[in-house]
């Protein structure tokens, strides 16, 4: 129940957002807005929370990838705050179409983790699904091992590179 | 150029896809990093050429030295310790060859033949018995000559070891080329087994991956991503014509023919799972062949065509398991370490070559299907894609040295290694070619 009024107030937050941003791209308009909340004094104390919800869900937003573990496609806490914010300007902007790559680290074979990378594009989609997104709206692709952001190869690359990348469509 | 070429090469343009066979200037260069601790002791002398005016055609027996030397079994006597040069058997004194201790001894002769042709003969000897093991004559084009060496190495090497040679073969893989600034270029290259003759079979700025060869060599089935996803295409080595062969929802990839060239297994994912399927080349009559809410991909058939392999994480980490061709239940192979992967058979079927996990490094093993002994043959952190050559005794497959891809390969008994090196760029995805026919 408590998640649900959170939602409704981020919902509602983001929907201002979202008619801030420029509405040719269709990409929420960020930056200004988390910058703006945090420099306007502060009045009362539900305007302030209000405030720092909206940055908070901004920042989120801002986040256009999520990771994962080593041969993993489950969606940790950090992950589904990020697919919950984008899910709520999906419903705040009903005309918007994304697509969800799937990525892997270089480790294991390379047809094996195009699977793995289909199923953490497909992990995202059945949560944005969940929290109410058309899956009309949203295409899931796999890229496996073969577009690493990071090209070293350690650890920090390979946490990097093991990711869902979340995409909206021009 | 027929209307029909036409309208393919002007398309492949259109799409940022060049396909056709070209020659590459990317040369692959082997290196032998491990060799066998003993090798049989072979001389092969410069063949001999009867024009006296024109310039030898090509020096065929440099190449056949090269592909024993490669291969470890042999250990051969450098060219300049020769204490004569036979070109026919009447030239030949055993004594010279017995004082370098060579047990074994190759000459040869080439000689010009009727419409531009050549006549090539060699002769192979036994020194310490006196004794010719064998002898073959070949009437070929000039052209042909690099081909013909490696034919000649096969014969002499299946005389010498008892098993066939697999020099007269080809490698397909796949390069990356990233320039300082600009998007990254895949190539699909076949090159004859020591790296030469590199033609670039498709190139686009998309990934490609895992090659397979169609069984009489003359087709390649790949992934390409030139769409933005990963879809499987069938194309001929010969005039570069291509089928899209699998565009469907969701994943299309991991192709592999059937031994009698006529099916083909992938993995598509267009019922939103990877399932294995077989599709008919000639109908594209389609058939799923595997039931599973778990991932499975990367199919290989047995030898005869009754069994198809693939990894499958049915049990929470990925392995190998086996099923008939026509479907039905799977029986698990792997069972040692949490992750085995990418399986293939050897060509006389008792064996197969996978990636397995140790220690959190991807090795490259075998597993003998008779004792399912699983046997690591390589100490490299990151290797894939093994296949056997067509005569089982090499396994060639990627790795990753001081940051790059190269291919190397390794002896299945694990004592002879060597090293595919690109002078730019990354090489990966290896396939080796069946017999030339």
């Amino acid at each position: 129940m408590k998640k649900i009024g959170l939602l409704v107030v981020a919902l509602s937050v983001l929907t201002i957002v979202g008619c801030a941003g420029t509405a040719k791209t269709e990409k929420p308009a960020v930056e200004d807005m988390s910058t703006g909340a945090e420099t306007r004094p502060a009045t009362d104390k539900g305007a302030t929370e209000a405030q720092a919800l909206a940055a908070r869900q901004a920042e989120l937003l801002a986040k256009t990838r999520v990771h994962f573990a080593f041969d993993s496609s489950t969606i940790d806490d950090e992950a589904r705050a990020i697919i919950e914010a984008h899910a709520s300007y999906l419903a705040a902007n009903p005309g918007t179409r994304l697509t969800l790559e799937g990525h892997c680290d270089e480790r294991g074979t390379r047809e094996y983790n195009l699977a793995l990378g289909e199923r953490r594009a497909q992990a995202v989609e059945k949560l944005m699904r969940v929290l109410g997104v058309d899956g009309k709206r949203i295409t899931t692709v796999s890229f496996g091992e073969e577009k690493p952001v990071d090209s070293e190869h350690n650890e920090s690359a390979w946490r990097q590179n093991r990711r869902a990348e979340i995409l909206y469509k021009k | 150029m027929t209307r029909l070429r036409q309208v393919v090469v002007t398309l492949a343009f259109i799409l940022g896809v060049a396909l056709w066979p070209r020659p590459s200037h990317a040369l692959l260069t082997i290196e032998i990093t491990q060799g066998a601790e003993t090798g049989i002791p072979i001389a092969v002398v410069p063949f001999g050429w009867d024009a006296k005016k024109a310039a030898l055609p090509h020096d065929v027996a440099a190449v056949v030295d090269a592909d024993l030397a490669r291969s470890g079994r042999f250990l051969t006597v450098a060219r300049k310790d020769f204490l004569a040069t036979p070109h026919h058997d009447r030239d030949v004194t055993f004594k010279d060859w017995r004082l370098l201790k060579a047990e074994a001894l190759v000459i040869g002769n080439i000689a010009p033949a009727a419409n531009g042709k050549v006549e090539v003969q060699f002769r192979l000897y036994d020194v310490f018995r006196e004794k010719q093991l064998t002898g073959y004559s070949y009437t070929v084009e000039p052209a042909a000559l690099r081909r013909l060496a490696h034919q000649i190495a096969d014969v002499i090497y299946e005389k010498l070891t008892g098993e066939p040679g697999a020099f007269n073969t080809r490698i397909a893989y796949v390069t990356k080329e990233t320039p300082r600034n600009g998007a990254g270029v895949y190539k699909l290259q076949v090159a004859d087994s020591d790296g030469f003759n590199a033609q670039t079979v498709v190139q686009t700025t998309e990934p490609l991956l895992s090659p397979a060869w169609s069984p009489d060599g003359r087709r390649l089935a790949y992934v390409s991503f030139e769409d933005k996803r990963s879809k499987v295409y069938l194309q001929n080595l010969a005039d570069g014509k291509r089928e899209l062969i699998a565009e469907h929802r969701g994943i299309n990839s991991a192709p592999a023919f059937s031994p009698d060239g006529k099916r083909l297994a992938l993995t598509l994912s267009r019922e939103g799972n990877p399932e294995i399927f077989v599709l008919d080349i000639a109908t594209r009559a389609l058939r799923r062949l595997t039931h599973n809410p778990a991932i499975d991909t990367e199919p290989a058939w047995s030898p005869d065509g009754r069994h198809l392999i693939f990894t499958s994480d049915r049990a929470g980490k990925p392995q190998i398991y086996r099923m008939s061709a026509e479907g039905g239940d799977a029986e698990r192979l792997t069972f040692e370490g949490d992750y085995n992967a990418r399986a293939s058979y050897s060509p006389d079927g008792k064996m197969l070559t996978l990636v397995t996990r140790q220690e959190g490094l991807y090795h490259i093993a075998t597993l003998r299907l008779d004792t399912r002994a699983l046997q690591v043959l390589t100490d490299t952190s990151l290797d894939e894609s093994p296949s056997f050559a067509p005569n089982g005794r090499l396994i060639i497959y990627a790795t990753e040295v001081r940051g790059r891809g190269l291919l190397a390969s390794v002896s299945a008994d694990g004592r002879v290694r060597q090293l595919y090196r690109l002078a730019e760029g990354d090489v990966r995805e290896p396939a080796w070619s069946p017999y030339n026919r």
